[in-house]
Formats: structure tokens, sequence, C-alpha cells
């Protein structure tokens, strides 16, 4: 391996300078305000976690998580997601008797690169977690808070497809003759593989009703109508009450006002594997990936010896800023330029300036080379130079 | 230009048998199309944009979500596992990717080497088989390596078989049939969902029937 340039960083991860700084915070603030009047409570966990806990718990592939080993030799990773540490630490320190808890978050998350290079290893996410309420209220608030904050930002135009992992599961499993094909089926939905899905259809060997309904699956996208479509996909029995969940789910989704955000999409599955029922993503047309994505997990809590179950999202900060575009920056407003005999006054000045709430850089002109470029940088500069009087430029 | 929709058509081999059939699909696609130097060209009836790219590179475009749709051979897909939605199997540019080396010959046991043009996708195969062997990236006329010595086995892409029957190589093992793909970005399937499966349902009619 060759000598590493003094300026090199670790692959995917990046400086953030403060025109961008100042971008990202005020986007992050504009959604943690905005959880917070929900009544959510912002939380922490460590950066770094056990391989064997969180690790595993946390359903991303192993190729993904970036591991290290402690001093005795015991291999860690760095946090790859917040649901786990956070059902974790609720399991554990916070959850009395199973009443419904609110918890917020605004971290950052690791995951190993190896495609393409640069790609971040490094990002922060924004979510929240509701954990212990089980009811369709609960998903409903998620996709309403989820729209809330994001129409808080200054992102215009962005949509929200609704899920239902559930639903698959029962599907394929009243089709299909055991696990393994129901397994094998949802793969090819999750590798977004409709060729490979229909080709395995055929090799199956199945009627012509029952493979035209895993055909028909694959056309369960739209709005209010793909709710009775996707019921008479079903046989009676446990499966219409998923389909009756996603009806009552919509009705809250109409209730808030907010169904115009919402398309519905049965063909919607996630390869974090802990996903149980209602599950989302969040599009904007300016980036190719989602920005965010959520969804009821009931079963992570066992893991850490709880039966409860929980449901949340995350919105990827790095991809919403992409999407936002330039904000124009709050640069500091106020400059004084002082001469050193001045050099008193001018602090006075600065120390009343700054009690107003002004963000206020006070800066000897000995160290300015060129005067007129460095005051560009502030929308008002004071000069206390010599015995003249102060200028406003 | 958001009421565009961004199709990525691969230049070369495929690019004919693509518009030949996006224009039986009865999309309007002028024919100077063919033969032009330009790399995007805005069809302004169909409010389509065609971006003419570098086979290979079509699922990147439609990974970044530049491109909303592209048209890409299954092979390209294999070797790059990019973060595309397949949606249809237009069955064009049918080919097949194959072992192939000099006759009576073995993988040598002692340095068993592999040139290809898909390294990712050889290595899966041969781990797959239990075999050990170096891959060996080439970027074309791979048929050399045999002849030269580089290496005892090529993993490519055979459509009609001429080109290793001229060079003196044969078939050794039938890895996987190959046709152009019609795929589509994740969030654009979701976001323009009903120009997408407009384009799903015209393109299908016509595949169905070859």
């Amino acid at each position: 391996m060759g000598d590493l340039f003094t300026f090199e960083k670790p692959l995917g991860l990046r400086d953030t300078v403060p025109h961008i700084y100042e971008m990202k915070a005020h986007i992050e603030s504009c959604i943690v305000e905005e959880m917070k009047r929900w009544g959510y409570r912002l939380i922490e966990t460590p950066t770094i976690e056990y391989y064997d806990t969180i690790g595993a718990a946390s359903a991303l592939p192993d190729e993904k998580l970036l591991k290290l080993l402690d001093y005795e030799g015991r291999s860690l990773v760095l946090r790859p997601e917040m649901t786990a540490p956070i059902a974790r630490m609720a399991a554990t320190r916070l959850l009395k008797e199973n009443q419904p808890l609110r918890l917020a978050y605004s971290s950052y998350v690791y995951r190993a690169q190896h495609k393409s290079e640069g790609t971040p290893a490094e990002f922060k996410q924004i979510g929240v977690e509701c954990i212990a309420d089980n009811t369709v209220s609960a998903d409903g608030e998620m996709i309403a808070l989820l729209i809330a904050t994001l129409e808080k930002t200054a992102l215009n135009t962005f949509q929200i497809s609704i899920g239902n992992i559930q639903f698959v599961r029962v599907l394929f499993l009243q089709i299909l003759e055991d696990e393994e094909q129901t397994q094998t089926l949802t793969t090819f939905l999750y590798t977004k593989n409709d060729v490979g899905y229909r080709e395995y259809i055929k090799t199956l060997s199945l009627s012509s009703k029952n493979e035209q309904r895993l055909l028909d699956f694959l056309k369960l996208r739209g709005h209010e109508e793909v709710l009775e479509k996707a019921s008479a996909l079903l046989e009676e029995g446990e499966g219409k009450k998923v389909v009756r969940q996603m009806k009552k789910l919509w009705q809250v989704m109409m209730d808030y006002g907010v169904e115009k955000r919402i398309k519905l999409d049965f063909t919607l599955v996630s390869q974090m594997n802990y996903y149980s029922g209602v599950l989302f993503e969040v599009y904007s047309d300016q980036v190719g990936f989602p920005i965010g994505n959520g969804g009821r997990y009931d079963y992570l809590f066992n893991q850490f010896g709880k039966n409860t179950g929980a449901t949340g999202f995350a919105l990827r900060l790095d991809l919403l800023v992409e999407a936002i575009g330039y904000l124009n920056s709050n640069k500091p407003r106020l400059c004084i330029l002082f001469s050193e005999d001045r050099r008193k006054e001018a602090y006075h000045m600065s120390k009343e300036k700054r009690a107003q709430g002004l963000h206020v850089v006070l800066q000897d002109i000995k160290g300015v080379t060129h005067l007129d470029t460095y005051k560009d940088q502030y929308e008002e500069t004071i000069l206390l130079i010599g015995d003249a009087e102060r200028t406003n430029t | 230009m958001t009421d565009y929709l961004t199709i990525a058509m691969p230049k070369g081999r495929i690019f004919r048998e693509a518009v030949h059939l996006l224009l039986k699909a009865d999309y309007q696609i002028p024919t100077e199309i063919e033969n032009s130097r330009k790399l995007m060209i805005d069809v302004e009836r169909e409010k389509l944009r065609f971006i003419l790219a570098k086979p290979v590179d079509i699922p990147t475009y439609v990974e970044y979500g530049v491109a909303d749709v592209g048209i890409a051979g299954k092979d390209v897909m294999l070797e790059e596992e990019r973060e595309v939605h397949e949606l249809l199997d237009l069955k064009i540019s049918p080919c097949y990717i194959a072992v192939a080396g000099l006759p009576n010959t073995k993988i040598n046991d002692v340095m068993p080497k592999v040139a290809t043009k898909y390294p990712r996708l050889a290595a899966k195969y041969f781990r797959e088989q239990g075999e050990q062997v170096e891959i060996i990236k080439l970027n074309g006329s791979i048929e050399l390596a045999p002849i030269m010595g580089l290496a005892q086995r090529i993993v490519d892409i055979v459509s009609t078989g001429r080109t290793l029957k001229d060079n003196g190589l044969v078939e050794y093992d039938h890895i996987v049939n190959i046709t152009s793909r019609l795929i589509v970005n994740p969030v654009k399937y979701r976001l323009q969902d009903n120009r997408i499966n407009d384009m799903v349902v015209r393109l299908n009619q016509i595949t169905q029937g070859v």
C-alpha cells in the first residue's frame, strides 16, 4: 500500500465545511423540533456496540457492518442503524409495564461501502420510535409525523409508499407449498427482480388460478382502490385481518388529511428483516434513493427479553440535504474591525451586540491582508480605526 | 423537465433492436435517432428523453436516478449488481455466458487462471463450482487469452459461437442465458408509476409475441 496523503480520510468519510454544516443543522433542527412538538424525547446510544448483540439484531447484511476489535479481542461494530440499540435501551431501562414510549434521535450511523469509492460510510439518521403501542393509530402517527417533519423543511414534493410485509407472507403461504418457496419468492421482491419472480412462479406447477394470484399481486399499487383488490386475492381467514388493518390505516390517513402524499404498494418489502407489518418508504424526485423509511417491528424486542411491539421511521439527513438543495446560509451578520488603540472600545461594543443575540466577529485589522474580500463575508462591517468616528459600511 | 421520462439506451449492438421494439410499441421516435451522434435526444411529442450510454453504464445511470428507466443486458446487471428494479424481459439480443478454452485442455491446477470481462460473475460461478481460480480482467478480445497462454479458460458472452470457432476455441460450460431487460430506478418506479406502468404494458404486448 502506498503512503497516505496527509489530507486523506478513510473511505466514505467526509469533512463538513461551515456553510454545508449550517444547511444540515438547519434542516435537522426543523425536523427535530417538530418531533419534540409531537411529544418525542431525544436519546443517545453508544457509537460502538458489540457485534454479537447489536450487529446480530440490526438486520443489515454482514458485509455492510464496520467492525473493530476491542482490547480483549472481542468484535465490535460501529452502529449501522439506531432501531436495534434503542430497542435494547428501552427494553432494559425505560419500558415500564409496557406503557407506550415515544423516543427520538438524531445520530450518525455507519455502513461499510464496497461498490463505489466515496459513497458515504457515515451519515446522520433522524428518526423516532413509538414503542409498546400496537394500535393502527400508532402506525398512522408515524406516517403523519413523517409528513409533518418533511413539511417543516423546504422539501416541496415527496411521496410515501406504504406496504405490509405480513400481507406478503400470508398471501405467499396460502399459495405456496412451504417456507422455502415463500422465502425464495420474497427474495425476488426485495432484490426488485420482477422477471425472476415471474420465471420462478412458472417453475412451481401451480394451478392457473394461483399463478394468476401471484402475478396480480405485482399490480397491487395505487390508491384506495388497491385495498379491495388486495382483499380479493386472499382466502378467508387470518389474512383478511391484515387487509382490514390496512383499510383502517387508510382511514386514519384520511382523517389526518394526508392521503394525497401517500400511495399504497403491497409489493414494497425491505431488506431490514425485522419489519413485521406496515412498512413504508419516502421518495423525493430530486434523489434516486429513498430519503427515509420505516415500519412496524413486533419481534425485535424478543431479542432483548421483552414481548412488545413498536413502530418507527428514520430519515437520511445527507439525502435530504441533496433533495432540498442550496439554502441561503446564515453567515455571521456583523464584523467589527478594529485597530489596536481602539480594541477596548471594540470589545465592549461586541459584548453589547452579542447580548442582543447577534453573531459578532471581532477582528484586529492588522490580521487582514485583503480588506475588501474579507468584508464581503459579512452583511455588515463596523470599522473602529484610528481617531476617526466609527464608520459603517 | 420533470414531465419528461428519461430512458438510458445502450449504444452499439443492442441499440437498433431496442429502438425497433419501442417503435413497435407505438412510441413515435424519429428514425434519425439511429444515425445521430448526439448522446442526448429529446422527443417532444412523446415527452421522452433518450440518453445514449455505454451498455455497462446503463444500470449506473438508472441506479442514481438521472435516467428514470433503461434498457440493459442481463449480463451487465449480474456483473454490476446495481440497486435497480428489473421490470421486464424484453427478449431482445439473446445470447448466453459461457466458459470456453482451447479444445481438450484442463484448467491448470497449479495456477488456474480465467480471463473475462465479467470478473464478479466469473468469480461467483467458479466459487459455486468449488474451484479456486485467479480471475484476470480484460476489456476486449477475450479469445486471445487462451491462445496466448494468459489463461486456460475464458468467461465471455456468446451469441452465435462464430468468434469462438474462428479462434479455435470450444465451449466447456453454459453459465446463464442473457437477454435485455427493462430496468427502472426504484424511486422513479413509485413516483412515475403511471407512465412506467403504461410502458410496461405496451412493451409486454410486443415481447409476449416474440
